[in-house]
């Protein structure tokens, strides 16, 4: 497949393939912190929240030590956000120059929650002792505002790309009569921005639950371990049963409006009535094989019609379609993560009715330890189906990924300079996080955490 | 004023705060590296680290909206401007990851070997990422980023004499800038050593910076005749206004006004800025017109308007965080620029604006 998008391009073919992989790169680690932005500071609001009801230290220690990590984590959210807007003009000149405009406005209202973020987190981290406690729990408030708004403007412009509307093409290719607001509430919207903020609610709460998993595994099993899993556990396994249904939703706006993404997501060749849904299985010549069906359940899931047509794959020419076997498989493993950490929700919920307590094998904290990773395999895997396919488009039936690239000469060689860098900076990341969260929790509690980086007498001082 | 001058306008107010305020954050990462050894230099690096910690973020997101409105409001220059660029661009780009990650980084770490490397990749980040920016300035003044996708010179359109020119300038006047406002920080804390160093600095930089004023008409002259004709003719009231506060800048800080010359060097900085605005208007390439370049009216009005509700959103939150940190809490807290506090409470914080 991807062979048939190279032939086309102005670009050198390997190019081609080298700016997408550094597109899909950067944007796959950037969404893993910007899903913390967007929901570890409401966790942590909460945390607060039940220490000044509750009166127990043991809320705002947590909350503490969570504010500590999110100043790390949004300085490289701020920075690995950066180089995306900058690659949309470096690695898609095509896009931006004819459609810059129509996509904006959401840029620019981001920028503008950017401003209000950042304004209130610093008045959110640096401000516990200058304001009294409730205003300092609603500082909190714009912040988490602006982050579920960011997400929201930015996935909007993805949503535009699967569903262009809100503008007229002109002969010269140019997009003329442009309606801004419609192209940012187009009909992929509603479901996409939805999907994805859930999404970010999930991965903030497992990976923060996964961290306490793991040290009770390791054996500390104190209050602030369990609390410290429970919240942020209790948040993320509440949503997902909501995230499975807006994924379906999602499912059935794609069923819709983008019938060869469906068709490559269900490795469906023919088109049909009555079609069956496929799990597993892999897709040669054009046929899915090894695959369990269930009977009428495709037609049924994606039309809510057990015999509604289908289209497959065949209706388009072989040029129009999407690499088969990564979408489906990207597909087929978003939706088992998805039941998977239902599953654990409910197995949570279900022995906590009985006995207001976590269940207390092993297992459960193991299957908790690892629940923040399927959250992110379950979020990337989300984030291929979508955009792989989409292929060979950039934006939807318009323009072609393969003349939206930048033909300048050495492009290619970004993809490597940004693996390399982006490797080190992930090292990093996990190193200094890792001592952040290594830091003895259980210290006396005086109202003011360990400084991480004590100003007054900076460590570069104190150690000189 | 139409909504494209209106336009052109805001993305001058961008780059002008850019410059001023991320800027400064980029000299003191070059003061930060020549600051000394680990004892000797301690003074200095705390001060920088006390003095941007808290700011460098906030400052940072005005790139971000210069970038987005650029190619929200002139998208085929956008997409010339970012094609034929990339290699600053993207060198550029991992400047400021380096920077950012690295500064946050060696705020969350307590030993010595992590804080030089982490400081050492803050400082030298710090420097490469200004020079860039500089000679992606000078690509575009000299003319060298024809309309078009990629049809300028990937590495000539930079690396020629303005784009090094024009590189070495911002390094100089944002490091100028640095010693500028770190002296008075410095000194309104007590920290008498450090203003005194800070201010040497700031001398010596401010000279390095005249001088390279001076040269300047020559290699534009030679390199790039057509942008020194118009900023010598269109842009010429910038320039002397330029040289003006240059020249008082320097008379202050000799003589130890501190608070007025933040304001001169600032202004000598923007009218720099604002004369290479003139000379190329109404031209954003050559051959291109702002007019020509521009998006859909609709979207120029649509953006226009969220980014005014925007900023009623803004002021007010921005006054409260200017008011909030400035009051002093219980040890008797310096205020820093930016108004915000010695982040006692966390690590690498997120800064207010
Ligand atoms: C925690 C993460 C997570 C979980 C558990 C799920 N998804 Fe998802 N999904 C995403 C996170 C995600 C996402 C945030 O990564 C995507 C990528 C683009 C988007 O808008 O959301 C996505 C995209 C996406 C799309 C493509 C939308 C498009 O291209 O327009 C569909 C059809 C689904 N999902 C369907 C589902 C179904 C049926 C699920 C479970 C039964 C499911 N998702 C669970
Ligand atoms: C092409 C895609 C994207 C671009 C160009 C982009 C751009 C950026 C930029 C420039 C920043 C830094 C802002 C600052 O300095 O404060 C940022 C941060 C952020 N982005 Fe993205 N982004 C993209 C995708 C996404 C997606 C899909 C989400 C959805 C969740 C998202 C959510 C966020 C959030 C919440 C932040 C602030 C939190 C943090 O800094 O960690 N971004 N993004
Ligand atoms: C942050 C979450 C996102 C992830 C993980 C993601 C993932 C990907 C992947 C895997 C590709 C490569 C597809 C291929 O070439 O086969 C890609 C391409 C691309 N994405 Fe996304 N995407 C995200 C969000 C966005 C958003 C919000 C935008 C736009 C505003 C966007 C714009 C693009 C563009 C322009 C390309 C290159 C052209 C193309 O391949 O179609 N992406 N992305």
């Amino acid at each position: 497949m991807v062979l048939i998008v190279l032939a086309q391009t102005g670009a050198a073919p390997a190019d081609l393939v080298a700016a997408r992989s550094q597109m899909a790169f950067s944007l796959g680690w950037h969404i893993v912190v910007a899903c913390l932005g967007v929901g570890m500071p409401a966790i942590t609001m909460l945390a607060e929240w039940r220490g000044m009801r509750t009166r127990d230290p043991l809320y705002t220690r947590l909350a503490h030590t969570w504010a500590r990590a999110m100043g790390v984590l949004f300085a490289v959210g701020a920075v690995s956000g950066t180089i995306l807007s900058f690659e949309m003009g470096l690695l898609w000149p095509g896009l931006m120059g004819r459609f810059g405009d129509v996509i904006g406005l959401p840029f620019a209202a981001e920028g503008i929650a950017f401003f209000i973020e950042a304004i209130f987190l610093g008045i959110y981290l640096y401000g516990w002792d200058r304001l009294s406690p409730r205003v300092h729990l609603l500082s909190g408030v714009p912040v988490v505002v602006a982050g579920v708004a960011s997400a929201f403007f930015v996935v909007t412009a993805n949503a535009w790309m699967n569903q262009p509307t809100g503008f007229t093409l002109a002969p010269d290719g140019r997009a003329v009569h442009v309606h801004p607001w419609s192209a940012m509430f187009n009909p992929a919207t509603p479901a996409q921005t939805v999907h994805m903020i859930l999404a970010a609610f999930m991965v903030a709460g497992f990976l923060m639950a996964s961290v306490y998993a793991v040290g009770m595994l390791r054996g500390r099993r104190d209050r602030y371990h369990r609390v410290g899993f429970l919240l942020p556990f209790a948040v993320a396994a509440a949503i997902t049963p909501v995230q499975l249904v807006v994924g379906d939703w999602a499912a059935r706006v794609v069923a819709d409006r983008q019938p060869v993404k469906l068709a490559a997501m269900e490795g469906l060749y023919e088109t049909g009535t009555s079609v069956p849904l496929h799990l597993g299985g892999l897709y040669l010549d054009d046929r899915l094989r090894y695959a369990v069906p269930i009977p009428y359940a495709l037609s049924l899931l994606a039309h809510l019609n057990p015999h509604a047509e289908v289209q497959g794959l065949a209706a388009v020419p072989p040029d129009e379609r999407p690499p088969v076997n990564m979408v489906h498989l990207a597909f087929q493993v978003m939706v088992g993560c998805g039941f998977f950490l239902l599953a654990l929700g409910a197995w949570a919920a279900v022995t906590w009715r009985r006995r207001r307590d976590l269940p207390s094998t092993r297992w459960f904290l193991r299957a908790g330890a690892v629940s923040g990773v399927l959250a992110v395999v379950a979020l990337e895997c989300g984030w291929i189906t979508t955009e792989v396919g989409r292929q060979p488009w950039i934006v939807y039936w318009i323009l072609r990924t393969a003349d939206a690239v930048n033909p300048a000469p050495g492009i290619g060689l970004g993809f490597f300079a940004v693996l390399v860098v982006y490797t080190v900076l992930t090292v990093a990341s996990v190193y200094v996080l890792r001592r952040l969260a290594g830091r003895d929790p259980d210290e006396p509690e005086t109202g003011i955490p360990v400084p991480a980086a004590p100003q007054e007498g900076s460590p570069l001082r104190a150690d000189a | 004023m139409t909504a494209v001058t209106a336009f052109l306008a805001l993305l001058g107010v961008g780059l002008v705060a850019y410059a001023l305020l991320a800027g400064a954050d980029f000299g003191a990462g070059l003061w930060d590296l020549l600051a000394g050894g680990d004892v000797s230099g301690a003074p200095a690096r705390a001060r920088i680290e006390h003095s941007i910690g808290p700011v460098w973020e906030a400052n940072h997101v005005w790139l971000i909206f210069v970038i987005t409105l650029f190619w929200t409001g002139f998208p085929p220059a956008f997409a010339a401007f970012a094609s034929t660029l990339y290699i600053p661009l993207t060198l550029v780009a991992f400047g400021i990851i380096a920077r950012g990650s690295a500064f946050a980084f060696r705020k969350a770490s307590t030993e010595l070997w992590q804080q030089r490397l982490f400081g050492a990749a803050f400082a030298l980040s710090s420097v490469v990422t200004p020079f860039f920016l500089g000679a992606i300035a000078g690509a575009l003044a000299s003319g060298r980023v024809p309309p078009g996708i990629a049809k300028g010179d990937v590495v000539h359109s930079w690396w020629n004499p303005t784009g090094v020119l024009a590189g070495l300038l911002a390094l100089v006047t944002t490091s100028y800038l640095a010693a500028v406002y770190l002296t008075r920080d410095a000194e309104r804390d007590g920290e008498r050593e450090v203003a005194e160093q800070f201010r040497r600095r700031g001398l010596i930089s401010g000279v390095v910076a005249g001088v390279l004023a001076l040269v300047g008409p020559f290699v534009l002259f030679a390199d790039a005749p057509h942008f020194a004709e118009r900023l010598t003719g269109n842009g010429f009231p910038e320039l002397v206004a330029s040289a003006v506060f240059g020249i008082a800048s320097l008379v202050l800080l000799w003589r130890r006004r501190y608070v007025a010359v933040r304001v001169t060097a600032a202004l000598a900085v923007a009218s720099i800025i604002l004369g290479w605005g003139l000379a190329q208007y109404p031209y954003l390439l050559p051959g291109l017109t702002a007019q020509q370049a521009a998006a859909d009216p609709a979207v120029l009005r649509a953006a226009l308007a969220a980014l005014s509700v925007g900023a009623v959103l803004l002021i007010p939150s921005l006054a409260w965080l200017f008011v909030l940190f400035q009051r002093g809490v219980h040890p008797p807290v310096p205020a820093t620029r930016g108004g915000a506090p010695p982040g006692s409470l966390t690590g690498g914080g997120r800064p207010p604006g």
